[in-house]
């Protein structure tokens, strides 16, 4: 591979690892209140969590860019109290990518939180558990296959994530050129095509191992789970 | 019973599609909540868990409240030592049984715990299941290890919602000693659900009957058993008396053992137990019959006589039979044709020959007395 695909191969990693660590936990969150707290408004929470999958990626990164941007009412204070820049860093585009993956991390989590037999819950609150501790210790371990699900679903998205990253944190060479937007920009380029396809290749590869590994990983979590 | 009974419950629930009005107090022992499905039994052992709220009154273990909607009392289901058997064991898929029993003993402070895992394991001969998913266990299994996860909480009562249900006849059998074992040894009151009269005969010391949600009647299992007017709340085809019963002898040329009661004796098929053991005995009343004038050249062993002390539904309309109340010395329920009723004149008053057939007395029948009986000399 060359200098410019490691690079490139390197930074989309990254930017899916910190994109899917990061949102992991909020996306647990709001599928736990989404499948088991009824409140008002929470047709519209779910709405608001599933815009990205709805709107076009150019919107959410015009969004971003105005609320995460120097200016922006988060990326202003962001800067001003902790010194943290995100828009046209790889920060900005992990934050996109995470963005664009949260509705489909959101899903597939609340999907397994549904499955779990609420009796189950019952019974550990009769055995002495908090509700934190039973959300802890039987909620969790049960949702996991769910969980790694939506793991590997948000690293596959935030890999893929190309137009919000480029409105948000445009493309730069070494900070947020990723591979699609790397593929982008050789397809720009009139000898570009022997370098795409050799990124495409690269895509192929990485796509595949992700799912296999997750196809490995759940076998195992459904063994021990009995299923 | 006194203002400090044991388990005293009284509760109400109003809602638009669902009333509960439970109102009941026991003693120690087992208690079992009898009904037809949907009668709101679940919903009792559920507010007694705290899995379900009630709306006003107040629930008591041994004074101690759990729930009292004056004094703006609710224990969360943690904070109860209420151990819950379910109906389907409940099991976490995720624990080996090992770690299934600990879960509950681990949360249990340990100045409270009084039973160890190796004195449940033991009881419930569970020793061979430990490193086993529960998926890969039996229904009988399951329910065992439920059994034990909830007594190693060390509960002050033992909610237990029909744990024999899903199983089949030779899977009962297996639970049925322990439960009989829990309930004469571990000191632990039992609320038991059922809508199995076998099962609430051979196991409860005080009944519970419920229907659409209301109490209809509570007290020892005997006297409900015997009371005619209970009977659209636990099923015709069930009806039958119960009687407290000792063993007086065995013949063991003919393989029968003689029951004896307060005013005369049963022969029932060879029972494995020694002379005085107090036994519950159910007669189905479809296996009494009655007649006139002592029976000659019969078949039946057993021939009592009584009088009648209530007829059943003799005045209305309706099906082929009525249910006689005789009273033999103990209460016995027989049921006969309505025209037989009326062929032979029968009215309350009346005094009648109650003959059993002794094949009719099978285990499910027996169940084991509580040392009610003062033991026979042999």
């Amino acid at each position: 591979m060359t200098a410019l695909e490691i690079e490139a191969l390197r930074l989309s990693l990254q930017v899916a690892f910190w994109a899917v660590a990061a949102s992991l936990p909020l996306a647990i969150a709001i599928a736990w209140v989404l499948a088991r707290l009824e409140f008002p408004g929470k047709s519209v929470v779910d709405g608001i969590v599933h815009l990205p999958l709805i709107l076009p990626p150019v919107v959410i990164g015009y969004l971003l860019l105005a609320g995460f941007g120097r200016h922006g009412v988060i990326g202003a204070p962001l800067h001003d109290w902790f010194g943290i820049t995100v828009a046209f860093t790889w920060k900005g585009a992990a934050i996109a990518a995470a963005v664009m993956a949260f509705p489909l991390m959101v899903r597939a989590i609340r999907l397994s939180l549904e499955a779990i037999d609420k009796g189950l819950e019952d019974a550990a609150r009769t055995l002495g558990a908090s509700p934190g501790d039973v959300f802890l210790t039987l909620t969790l371990p049960l949702a996991s296959p769910g969980i790694l699900a939506a793991a590997i679903l948000g690293f596959a998205r935030s890999l893929g994530e190309f137009g919000a990253t480029i409105t948000f944190v445009s493309n730069i060479p070494g900070e947020t050129r990723t591979l699609p937007l790397a593929l982008y920009t050789l397809t720009q380029q009139p000898d570009g095509d022997a370098g795409a396809v050799r990124l495409v290749v690269i895509s192929i590869i990485i796509a595949l191992a992700a799912l296999l590994a997750s196809e490995a990983l759940a076998r195992r979590i459904k063994r021990r789970l009995g299923a | 019973m006194s203002e400090t009974a044991m388990l005293d419950l009284d509760i109400q629930i109003r809602r638009r599609d669902f009333s509960l009005q439970a109102r009941f107090q026991a003693e120690g022992g087992l208690t079992a909540l009898f009904g037809r499905s949907g009668a709101g039994k679940t919903s009792v052992v559920e507010c007694l868990a705290g899995l379900l709220r009630p709306e006003s009154g107040h629930i008591r273990i041994g004074g101690l409240a759990l729930f009292d909607h004056a004094a703006g009392i609710d224990l969360a289901p943690e904070r109860r030592r209420v151990g819950y058997v379910f109906q389907n064991g409940r099991l976490f898929p995720h624990l080996r049984v090992l770690g299934n029993l600990q879960y509950g003993l681990k949360r249990t402070p340990a100045a409270e715990r009084r039973l160890g895992i190796d004195d449940v394991v033991g009881m419930l001969g569970i020793e061979a299941l430990l490193d086993r998913y529960p998926a890969t266990l039996s229904g009988g299994e399951k329910q065992r290890v439920a059994i034990g996860r909830a007594l190693l909480t060390s509960p002050n009562l033992l909610l237990m919602d029909e744990p024999l249900a899903a199983l089949d006849a030779d899977r009962k059998a297996e639970i049925l000693p322990f439960i009989e074992r829990l309930r004469d040894h571990a000191g632990i009151p039992i609320v038991y659900v059922s809508h199995a009269v076998d099962e609430v005969i051979r196991l409860a010391d005080t009944m519970v009957v419920l229907s659409d949600g209301r109490t209809v009647a509570a007290g020892e299992v005997e006297d409900l058993m015997s009371r005619l007017d209970l009977r659209p709340f636990t099923g015709r085809f069930e009806a039958g008396a119960v009687l407290n019963v000792w063993v007086i002898g065995h013949d063991e040329t003919y393989g029968l053992t003689e029951l004896g009661f307060g005013a005369g004796s049963i022969w029932a098929p060879a029972v494995d137990l020694a002379r005085g053991t107090p036994l519950r005995l159910r007669i189905r009343a479809r296996d009494v019959s009655l007649s006139l004038t002592p029976p000659t050249g019969t078949a039946t062993l057993n021939v009592l006589p009584g009088t009648i002390v209530d007829i059943e539904g003799a005045a209305q309309g309706g099906g082929p039979h009525v249910d006689v109340l005789v009273n033999v010395g103990a209460p016995l329920i027989a049921r006969i044709t309505r025209r037989a009723v009326d062929s032979l004149g029968l009215r309350p008053g009346q005094q009648v020959y109650a003959a059993i057939k002794t094949s009719a007395i099978d285990r499910p029948s027996l169940g084991l007395g509580r040392n009610r009986r003062p033991v026979a000399d042999s």
